[in-house]
């Protein structure tokens, strides 16, 4: 952690971040499921972008459709309809084998519940991704990124529940990924493990200059991403850009 | 090795109480197959090189007497390669140390036995030397079976004269692999012994001067069989030939063929149902590992793993396990392979017989687990693949529960809370409750199919032996006689009963299908040879018609009421067209049955008997047994207490060895099910029992939900595995069957109880270890992890 505190940065970048390119363009997408006789519409035509190196949050009460949001722009589901530009690349268009590659090469992922492999260690729960990335850090400088330079080889039923977020977030970033997705990441943690996670976030998004978001129930994370997007009942009710972000440090909820 | 194979590695390691049972249970499918392999081509390469290397003949005849000019026109029909005449002759024998006579067959040999067929192989001593007279070879088997070694005596009664003969050398013959006598349907080392000596004595003894009562010959390649049999029967028939027959029918050949053909059964049978008892198992575990590891599953698919790799990841998860199971599989296999070979070269007498065991055997034994494991696996491994990361991502749905049959009509009360959990739980999910059962009563079945061996055999002897055959003595004599001596008969020694009989060499034919055979006449009134139908009710035999044993009919494709045509092979030879007028349930041989007087009147003759079956009182044997050895009419004795034995000695004890592996196996498998199932419903249940620990329940109302279920799932398996059971007996009768023999399909009420037994005390074990897990649980840990 303290390497990554040595390094504080101004907290407004806001203005910065908008101006550079999307990444990601999703237009008019919609996402409805079938649950035996009843139809699901859990997108209802959302039409969003989100820019290099920016941090968004994506705010929403359960069941406003932000996970299958995410899941959609991070390739692991398909939508109705509609279409997801990732830069040039038509990610909506592709097959299971490209949609793999595209998460391969591009995305990072951390869940709520952190997903860890319970049989690998901290150090091979990265290797793990590492092994099959094209240019990874070090699985032991993306463990020291996040804090856990001292605990790598221990296994995930030895870790706490902040420590094991922290081994999922050094296992999205050990690829260097193009956007960094994740999913309540503090949703199972109490306030200062949360806090220590959101922190970690954060410093990745800043140094490494990774595409961040995040999605979250809690309000209170919203005030230290560039833009919040609010989404209800499938639909974005709202997006706010905030003119001073707070440091991870300084949230309370 | 890489993260993925890494994890694969220590998630076998976490289950390897289970991963070992399902390990075991495909070694025992993969050792059977590899055993009977093994030995199959361990028996067909060591008969097939001895019969080349001793120049084993393709055709057989035994006629009356013919001049020894004959064998050259043998020779000239097209097709043979060599030919040699002999004289053979059956001989009562007495035995130093046996109170029983004995029957010897002597051989002619030249006086200069060259290059010519059926060579004998020397075991020890010399062979016989020219001019010197009262010297004879003896057959290992024989020799073995009196502790005969060269330089000592038996007596033999040739042409009604005692002979004192002197043993020079014991040989092996590729005509007596297993030696049996005519008509006997087991062999019998100690009553039945082959001999070979001088042409020239032997000529003199039975006044065959220049003269042959048998012929030998071997084919040329690509030469027909059957045209030269027919051509060779159209020769010797003016010498009272009996019928020519190829290798096919040649008793110690069908013998091996015979035993050969079982190998291969049991080599399918067997594996077939360990293998699929080891799918089914992989199945049910794989598919629980991946409902576990779901959540694993998706994020290894979110961080880029395709469905390939996943899949593959799966795959040898199964693999491994395979290979492991293989390899010790193949290791026993070869060393059961090797013990049955030393059993078969105890009764099978080859000049070497060597165990082969071929990397072919271990590659297609390998090749069929991994397949059929894969098979199992496929499905489980499809969840895998086919799972979508982002629906894995989402917690399972709760599971669904409604009120038990029990429940709504009713009778909740009658249960506890307890056993109603145990029975909603059962209900909620009927498929997997089934499925669980089903592998229970698997394993059940297989343990029937272990102990069926036994009842089968037991079933035969008394089947055989005690009901429907009562004799205690059957006579033949050398030529048939007039009826005169069914009265002197009657009044040998110690006979308190005796039946006499006819029968005579037949061809039988229906359409384009025959068989030759012995048929027998038998008098309507008789009570100790006894002809039983399936329900062991008496066949009558009419006054016309034959009847046919149940063997015989189905390979003659022939029914009740449909004639079938005889032809007689001695004597005037006629044809007849006959009706079947019955069918008897028989388990050796094919054998055709008429009333003796037909007989006599198809046969054109009055009054002929050819043996007789006596019942004799025990005090008596003795003094009969001296009086049979010195009767020159009598060409054989045999004694059913002698056969039972040699059917012990021989056939019984090689299916029991088999069957104690089976056994063996069978309880593997019968714990291997058990755990796993017992496991993986620990494992789908920890949480739900922890929580019911959190809010009270002692450890012992916890295990018994869970052992509950386990017990209700074994109690429904147990009737299913004993039906099943009786399937696979079924199954096996069906594979085992040969021309030579069939087994009963009887399963006696002590396997049944012997299989639930076993079921019911792996069900306690398993029980136990589970409920000593249950006992560690950690329950702080279960809540908090998120299933």
């Amino acid at each position: 952690m303290d390497s990554l505190n040595d390094l504080e940065a101004p907290a407004s970048a806001a203005s910065t971040v908008a101006a550079r390119d999307s990444v990601f363009k999703a237009r008019s997408i919609t996402k409805v499921y079938h649950m035996g006789e009843v139809n699901v519409h859990a997108l209802r035509g959302v039409d969003l972008d989100l820019y290099a190196g920016e941090f968004a949050v994506m705010l929403g009460p359960s069941g406003s459709g932000k996970s299958t949001l995410l899941n959609i722009l991070g390739g692991l589901d398909v939508p109705t309809s509609g279409t997801v530009m990732y830069r040039d690349r038509n990610i909506t268009a592709g097959n299971e084998a490209e949609l793999t590659s595209y998460r391969r090469e591009h995305v990072g992922f951390v869940f709520q519940f952190y997903n860890l492999i319970p049989s690998l260690t901290a150090r091979e729960n990265v290797v793990l991704v590492t092994e099959i990335s094209r240019d990874p850090m070090k699985p032991e400088e993306s463990l020291r990124l996040v804090g856990l330079g001292e605990r790598m080889d221990h296994f995930p039923s030895q870790l706490s529940g902040g420590e094991q977020q922290r081994v999922a977030i050094a296992r999205a970033i050990a690829k260097r990924p193009d956007v960094l997705l994740c999913d309540e990441p503090t949703g199972a943690l109490d306030v200062e493990t949360g806090i220590v996670v959101l922190d970690v976030i954060d410093r990745v998004n800043r140094e490494l200059g990774t595409t961040t978001a995040v999605i979250t129930h809690n309000v209170s994370i919203a005030a230290m991403a560039d833009r919040v997007i609010s989404l209800s009942d499938g639909r974005i009710a709202s997006v706010h850009r905030n003119e001073k972000k707070i440091t991870a440090k300084e949230l309370v909820w | 090795m890489t993260a993925l194979n890494r994890k694969l590695f220590r998630d076998l390691l976490q289950m390897k109480g289970q991963v070992t049972a399902i390990m075991l249970v495909i070694a025992c499918g993969v050792a059977t197959f590899v055993m009977s392999l093994s030995t199959l081509e361990s028996l067909r390469m060591t008969q097939q090189t001895y019969y080349e290397r001793y120049r084993f003949a393709h055709a057989f005849a035994s006629l009356k007497r013919a001049p020894n000019a004959l064998a050259a026109r043998i020779a000239a029909i097209p097709g043979v390669a060599q030919v040699q005449t002999r004289i053979v002759v059956d001989v009562t024998l007495d035995v130093a140390g046996m109170a029983e006579p004995a029957v010897g067959r002597l051989i002619s040999l030249p006086e200069r036995p060259t290059s010519g067929l059926n060579a004998l192989h020397l075991r020890s001593g010399r062979f016989l030397e020219a001019g010197r007279g009262g010297e004879i070879l003896a057959s290992e088997a024989f020799a073995l079976g009196h502790n005969l070694s060269p330089g000592d005596h038996i007596v033999a009664v040739i042409n009604g004269k005692l002979e004192k003969l002197t043993i020079v050398g014991v040989v092996l013959s590729p005509e007596y692999v297993m030696q049996m006598g005519n008509g006997a349907a087991v062999p019998d080392d100690k009553h039945f012994g082959v001999f070979w000596i001088g042409e020239r004595e032997l000529e003199a003894a039975f006044d065959l001067d220049g003269a042959f009562n048998s012929v030998t010959l071997s084919l040329m390649r690509g030469a027909s069989e059957p045209e030269v049999l027919k051509r060779l029967d159209l020769l010797i028939e003016p010498y009272g030939g009996v019928g020519s027959y190829g290798r096919e029918d040649q008793l110690s050949n069908r013998f091996l063929s015979d035993e050969i053909r079982q190998l291969r059964g049991i080599g399918m049978v067997a594996p077939a149902i360990f293998l699929s008892v080891a799918a089914f198992l992989l199945n049910m575990v794989l598919t629980r590992v991946i409902s576990t590891q779901r959540e694993q599953i998706a994020a290894l698919k979110a961080f880029g793993y395709s469905r390939f790799e996943v899949g593959m990841h799966y795959l040898l998860f199964v693999l491994v396990i395979v290979f492991c199971g293989t390899l010790v599989g193949t290791a026993v296999g070869a060393w059961l392979g090797k013990g049955m070979t030393h059993m078969y070269s105890r009764f099978y007498r080859f000049p070497v017989f060597f165990f082969r065991f071929d990397v072919a055997t271990g590659l297609m034994a390998l090749g069929v687990s991994v397949s059929s494991a894969v098979l199992g696996a496929f499905g489980a491994v499809q969840l895998a693949v086919r799972l979508p990361p982002a629906e894995a991502m989402r917690p399972e749905p709760p599971a669904t529960f409604r009120k038990t049959i029990v429940e709504t009509l009713g009778l909740a009360f009658l249960f506890s809370q307890s056993a109603r959990m145990i029975f909603r739980q059962l209900e909620r999910r009927p498929w997997k409750s089934i499925l669980s059962s089903f592998g229970i009563a698997l394993a059940t079945a297989v343990l029937v199919l272990g102990n069926f061996g036994r009842d089968a055999l037991d079933r035969l002897m008394d089947f055989q032996f005690s009901i429907a055959q009562r004799q205690d003595v059957s006579i033949a004599f050398v030529e048939p006689t007039t009826a005169a001596a069914t009265y002197a008969v009657g009044h040998l020694p110690g006979v308190t009963q005796s039946e006499t009989y006819r029968s005579t060499p037949v061809r039988i034919r229906f359409g384009h299908r025959s068989r030759r055979l012995g048929i027998m006449g038998l008098h309507q009134q008789r009570d100790l040879f006894r002809l039983l139908d399936v329900h062991e009710k008496s066949v009558v035999l009419p006054d016309e018609g034959v009847v046919l044993s149940e063997k015989l009919a189905e390979i003659l494709h022939v029914g009740i009421g449909e004639k079938v045509i005889i032809e007689v092979m001695e004597g005037q030879r006629p044809v007849r067209e006959v009706p079947v007028t019955g069918i008897v349930t028989e388990f050796a041989g094919t054998n055709a049955y008429m009333e003796i007087n037909a007989l006599r009147r198809l046969l054109r003759e009055q009054e002929t008997v050819s043996g007789a079956f006596l019942a004799v009182d025990s005090r008596y044997t003795q003094e009969l047994y001296r009086q049979l050895k010195t009767t020159p009419r009598v060409a054989s004795v045999s004694i059913t207490a002698a056969t039972l034995q040699g059917f012990k000695d021989t056939i019984a004890e090689n299916q029991l060895q088999m069957q104690m592996f089976n056994v063996i196996f069978a309880c593997i498998i019968a714990f291997g099910v058990v755990y796993n199932t017992a496991r993986i419903s620990l494992s789908e249940r920890s949480r739900e029992l922890a929580t019911l620990r959190v809010i009270g329940f002692t450890r012992a109302e916890v295990s018994g939900i869970l052992l509950g279920e386990l017990a209700v799932l074994t109690l429904v398996a147990i009737p299913l595995g004993l039906v099943m059971g009786y399937g696979f007996a079924a199954l096996t009768v069906w594979a085992f069957e040969t021309e030579m023999y069939r087994i009963p399909l009887v399963v006696s009420h002590r396997t049944f109880a012997f299989a639930s037994a076993v079921t019911i005390l792996a069900s306690l074990l398993s029980g136990l270890v589970v409920r000593r897990r249950i006992d560690q649980l950690d329950l702080v840990a279960v809540l908090k992890s998120k299933e």
